[in-house]
């Protein structure tokens, strides 16, 4: 009987131990941010996307306030529609706010950066954002750089 | 010729073992509605095969916490990123360390006990005397140390990553100085549900992989005290091999 006790609370005591460590793992260690938290969608349209990936933060002066949710290319425009999931606290953003696509640091991921606009009526669940500007692609930049270059040297020589 | 038969006699019995394997297998979940009616037997086994291999798991889980933070902190700190350690060290332990490694000490603290008490039951006779007395083995024996295997699994999967994320805190906060709030927010940003769900299936599966060869070599081995040592070695190697043979399919699945 005694011994029956004894593995009986030594059972408990280590399922209670594992439960606990399985509770610590899905709380505290993910995410959870965003997990339960309610949201609406909006969605905003880019040319090029760079290297933004799905689940990369929407930032507003810094602060996360949601997370890309979902990335396709419309086939007819063809341009990419990247649709936001942003916190319903957040529901005071003005409808012509822009959304541009920053990179954190130098080789950090890319966000979504949103520069509120002026306007009195805020965004709505489905809304789209109009104002958008694309990521900066260091290739392009680079070409661009080298014809003005190049074009400024041209330049030099007709002179 | 003779390399070439000795090579196709290994195949057959290679596949004869994984053959028989599945039989045993597809026999156990068949009993096991009924023998989860008898759930006393059950936690006994949760007993021996989970809270006894509690203490190992433990210590384990803390030092490969630590020993992670330490290279990871090495190999950061050249990047000059060791703010993402604690996401590092988390994703690290969740999905790979804590079910693999956690497996490996389960086969070598539990699957060998569950193997060599099974043999040598069956050495002794204990499992005919069973027979004869009308009690089938299969489910007052091996059943139920199957399924408490199978559910001690998880939960030692659990404390080891979760011992394994203090251990690193340890280590990465305490000792070289990483920012405690970095270190939390960072991980809670890299980590995201779908990596636990991923850690808690790998758990299950190695969980099942881990009993299954444990009670099959014990249930099948020979009837002597060489048979009995045998079963115990082939439980140790077989559970390890094919744990990781699963890991890396169910990672390349997942991914």
């Amino acid at each position: 009987m005694q011994q029956t006790r004894t593995v009986e609370l030594g059972t408990g005591l280590f399922v209670f131990l594992g439960l606990a460590a399985l509770f610590f793992l899905t709380t505290q260690t993910t995410g959870s941010g965003m997990g339960r938290v309610e949201t609406y969608s909006v969605t905003a349209r880019f040319d090029n996307i760079g290297g933004l990936t799905g689940r990369a933060p929407v930032t507003m002066a810094g602060v996360t306030i949601g997370r890309v949710e979902k990335i396709a290319l419309d086939p007819d425009r063809l341009d990419a529609v990247v649709t936001l999931k942003i916190d319903r606290r957040f529901d005071q953003i003005p409808e012509d706010s822009e959304a541009s696509i920053l990179t954190a640091g130098l080789l950090g991921g890319n966000y979504i950066g949103i520069g509120a606009g002026g306007s009195m009526d805020a965004l709505r669940d489905g809304d789209e954002i109009y104002i958008t500007q694309s990521a900066l692609v260091l290739e392009s930049l680079i070409s661009r750089f080298l014809f003005s270059q190049s074009e400024d040297q041209s330049d030099e020589d007709n002179d | 010729m003779g390399l070439l038969g000795e090579l196709g006699a290994t195949l057959a019995s290679f596949l004869r073992t994984l053959g028989s394997m599945a039989i045993f297998l597809g026999r156990l979940i068949a009993y096991t509605p009924a023998g989860l009616m008898r759930f006393r037997l059950v936690v006994h086994q949760v007993h021996n095969t989970g809270a006894l291999s509690l203490v190992i798991i433990m210590l384990s889980g803390f030092f490969v916490g630590m020993v992670l933070a330490l290279q990871g902190f090495d190999l950061l700190a050249r990047f000059n990123s060791e703010n993402v350690l604690g996401g590092a060290t988390a994703l690290a332990l969740i999905k790979e360390l804590g079910p693999v490694i956690t497996a490996l000490l389960f086969a070598g603290r539990a699957g060998t006990a569950l193997a060599s008490e099974i043999g040598l039951m069956k050495a002794t006779d204990q499992l005919s005397a069973m027979e004869m007395m009308a009690v089938d083995p299969m489910r007052r024996v091996v059943l139920p140390r199957f399924l408490g295997g199978i559910i001690a699994m998880p939960l030692l999967v659990a404390v080891f990553t979760a011992i394994g994320i203090f251990g690193a805190w340890t280590i990465g906060v305490a000792l070289m100085g990483v920012d405690p709030g970095v270190f939390w927010s960072q991980m809670q940003s890299l980590v995201s549900m779908d990596d636990v769900r991923e850690g808690i299936f790998k758990s299950v599966v190695f969980g099942v992989t881990a009993s299954l060869v444990a009670v099959y070599e014990g249930y099948t081995a020979w009837p002597t005290a060489e048979g009995v040592g045998r079963a115990t070695t082939r439980t140790v190697v077989i559970t390890a091999v094919a744990v990781l043979i699963l890991d890396y399919m169910i990672t390349a699945a997942l991914l």
